[in-house]
């Protein structure tokens, strides 16, 4: 049992040092370190455009998306170099954000489903940030049961035309390519009627508006589809077989969100260390040390759960189920952590603002955020369903729905 | 990196995991349970025939000095087989204590015969209630004899030998405590069996007038060793823990496909596969706890006290928080004495409990990180 690097891995890692120490964008570093819990600020200057220049350096540099293969804008490297990779990119790997969703969800599923020419034209320029992709999926009335969605894509000649309206999608508004799932059959059962397309996000027809969320920000966006024409060659997978198409995309997108989460207990612990109450520090404090304790193991739980799938990894294995249980254990935690780190505030805990007195609002930002941790991505009900059947292997749900045609599915619960 | 045991540790755990399965079923684990003997005799006879008393034990001193991640895996394998005999007292305890601080004479005497199991030792600490503490410890040590009254003692009413921590000076501070090994056969020495929740192993108390003692390290440092010996046991202790902990949610599992309740197995309803799912996220944060604990262990590291504490956190709450839901997922089943799920709530809170509690380790572990964090 150790932490060492193989000598080959050792080095990967010192090619990919060098390689960071004289390429990455410097001069933000500090702003990228800062940034805690998934906010990224830079003062000066717009993160998209801050991050293609990275992203398009790293494809120089055969960095982008360098577990794909070469032929496709990769680099060929094995699941582990992958991690490594992430490892040395550091703080400069905040910066890839606004590709994640093609880097993990869209550029697998058309590299599994796509034609040899799509995968050729699309691929390359997506992993060097040329064109960004977002993932068209969640809807109003579709969410955990994606499969019930509505949006509509009928065959007309060579083409299809869409009719719907898609929700909670990240960066619809500066992408360049969306990957659509819709309905073209309602007369069978909803998995049945699926199908998966990609699509320009600059075609006509096509509307994205932002949401505001519940938190007060707007991160995600409603993307309005009036009678958009999708050709047939932009149709990844069967007629109908959209939801197989569907997993490809969702399981990655499980792995890839998993990978770098933020579990508050950094902050907490540094807040409840400078905090002083009426008796002295928090941290003093018998009640919160208890508390501090126990979201410190979770936290350290995780990291180590993080570290045995990657020396699954190392040693050529697939990781074990265990990463499955990542967002669900970080985001209850944030969002307890938040709750709890007003309480020790007080009256000024209901404070929000810039004030150094409350940590710049840092806890109340991430009570607010924090509900949509426990949903984005799989909910936390999803999540101990997925550990419940596929880990443990207790029976799926039964599906009251899993038989009927779509359209005689009720609509409303009452 | 490679945080993983190795094949042959592996197959370790898989020959323990073996020879419990045929030594040590519930039906032996029920022979202590009821009363009709006070440990499994036979299968610690077993234990010292495959080696793994000695596992982690040097040769020089009759052990097979393999080391401390091959321990960690048999504990694992005990506690899952929920197995009745004084492993942890005298391999976590005793025997670590003497490792740490024993002089070469006093290692030829005893380790060989734990290794062989010829003798069952026990760590004499706690003085009634509360947690480990200098300030706590009221038995006195003077002129090689000990006076005073030790509970509770894991195993004392069947140990050969104990290592007691006693008070040399009078401040209640750390250089105040020593150890001291005493022969518990010795005269001076009453043994009183105490009753308590976990049935399938023994406490006691144990009254010292003017027992005799040989001193165990230096006069003054017993609280030093003590310390060390506790971080070394909690590790060890913790992977018992997950062992109990991942049989525990088994059960639940495996009950949950069988029962049949409104005409399906409850395993398919979501109150039922949610409380499994949380059951095995927390058994799994212990797991991944205790490797970190079994790597800074076997190595010696500096972070061992802070990753001991972790383990021992972790594993305190997953091994509980499994064998109250095991319990629950039997329902009323699993409220009988004939369903095993008993045995595994009781020896989850007595361990809880046994090395300090939880709220002594959050306590240790919360000081340990700012120690850190301020270097």
């Amino acid at each position: 049992m150790n932490f060492d690097d193989t000598p080959q891995e050792a080095e990967f890692r010192a090619i990919a040092r060098k390689w960071v120490a004289v390429n990455a964008p410097k001069e933000f570093e500090a702003e990228l370190s800062k940034s805690s819990l998934g906010r990224i600020k830079l003062a000066k200057h717009d993160m998209v455009e801050v991050g293609k220049a990275w992203q398009k350096k790293k494809a120089e540099g055969g960095w982008a998306c360098l577990h794909w293969p070469k032929e496709y804008g990769g680099r060929g490297a094995t699941p582990i170099e992958r991690v490594i990779w992430q490892q040395e990119e550091g703080v400069y790997g905040k910066l890839t954000q606004p590709f994640q969703i093609g880097e993990g969800m869209c550029g697998p599923t058309v590299m599994a489903w796509g034609s040899e020419d799509a995968k050729r034209r699309y691929l390359p320029k997506l992993a060097a940030g040329e064109e960004i992709w977002c993932q068209l999926f969640s809807e109003p009335s579709a969410g955990s049961d994606v499969a019930g969605l509505r949006t509509r894509a009928e065959k007309q000649g060579d083409n299809w035309v869409v009719n719907g309206q898609k929700i909670w999608t990240s960066g619809a508004h500066y992408s360049d390519y969306g990957l659509l799932i819709a309905r073209t059959d309602p007369n069978v059962p909803k998995h049945k009627g699926l199908t998966m397309f990609f699509l320009d996000m600059k075609s006509p027809g096509v509307e994205v508006r932002p949401i505001k969320q519940a938190n007060g920000m707007q991160e995600f966006n409603e993307v309005y589809f009036t009678d958009v024409v999708i050709p047939d060659s932009q149709r990844l997978g069967a007629v109908g077989e959209g939801w197989s198409v569907s997993l490809t995309t969702l399981m990655n997108e499980r792995m890839s969100i998993g990978s770098r989460l933020a579990t508050g207990v950094p902050e907490m612990f540094e807040f409840c260390s400078n905090l002083m109450l009426e008796d002295g520090l928090a941290i003093d404090d018998p009640a919160v040390r208890s508390k501090l304790a126990s979201w410190a193991v979770k936290s350290s739980g995780l990291k180590y759960t993080s570290y045995r799938a990657i020396s699954a990894l190392s040693k050529g294995e697939r990781p074990g189920p265990e990463n499955s249980i990542g967002k669900l254990v970080s985001g209850m935690m944030l969002q307890d952590i938040a709750t709890y780190a007003m309480d020790l505030q007080g009256a000024s805990g209901a404070l929000t603002g810039e004030s150094e007195e409350l940590v710049h609002g840092q806890f109340q930002q991430m009570l607010l955020s924090s509900p949509s941790m426990r949903i984005a991505g799989g909910t936390d009900e999803i999540l101990r369903n997925i550990i419940a059947e596929r880990v443990l292997g207790l029976p799926g749900d039964i599906r009251v729905d899993k038989d009927v045609p779509y359209n005689k599915i009720p609509t409303k619960g009452r | 990196m490679n945080f993983d045991f190795s094949d042959e540790q592996k197959q370790m755990r898989d020959e323990a995991r073996k020879f419990l399965a045929e030594q040590c079923p519930p039906k032996a684990v029920r022979e202590v349970l009821d009363g009709k003997a006070p440990y499994d005799r036979s299968l610690w006879k077993g234990l010292a025939e495959m080696g793994f008393l000695g596992v982690a034990i040097p040769e020089q001193f009759g052990g097979a000095g393999a080391g401390h991640l091959e321990l960690c895996v048999i504990a694992e394998e005990m506690g899952r087989a929920l197995a009745p005999v004084p492993f942890s007292s005298t391999v976590y305890l005793a025997a670590e204590a003497i490792l740490i601080a024993g002089s070469d004479a006093q290692k030829q005497k005893w380790l060989p015969k734990i290794a062989s199991g010829d003798a069952i030792g026990t760590l004499a600490l706690f003085e009634g209630k509360g947690n480990p503490s200098p300030k706590a410890i009221n038995v006195t040590a003077n002129g090689g004899v000990l006076n005073g009254i030790k509970k509770p003692v894991a195993d004392g009413a069947i140990a050969d030998f104990a290592v007691v921590a006693a008070r040399t000076g009078t401040g209640g501070r750390e250089s105040d405590v020593s150890l001291f090994i005493v022969d518990l056969k010795a005269g001076g020495v009453e043994v009183k069996p105490l009753t308590n929740i976990d049935l399938t192993r023994g406490q006691a108390e144990i009254t010292f007038k003017d027992a005799k003692a040989e001193p165990l390290g230096a006069a003054g440092e017993g609280w030093s060793v003590i310390t060390q010996v506790l971080d070394r046991a909690a590790v060890l202790m913790a992977f018992e823990q997950v062992g109990g902990a991942d049989r525990a949610l088994e059960m639940g599992r495996d009950y949950a496909l069988d029962r049949i309740a409104f005409g399906r197995p409850i395993g398919s309803f979501q109150a039922v596969k949610h409380m499994l799912a949380d059951m095995y996220v927390s058994a799994t944060l212990a797991r991944s706890n205790c490797y970190y604990g079994a790597w800074a262990l076997s190595t010696n590291a500096g972070e061992l006290p802070e990753a001991a504490a972790a383990a021992r956190i972790s594993a305190t709450q997953a091994f509980q928080h499994c064998a109250k839901n095991n319990i629950q997922v039997h329902g009323g089943m699993g409220f009988t004495w004939e369903f095993d799920c008993h045995m595994y709530y009781r020896r989850a809170n007595a361990v809880a409990v046994g090395l300090g509690s939880l709220s002594y380790w959050e306590d240790a572990l919360i000081d340990r990180m700012r120690k850190k964090n301020a270097a």
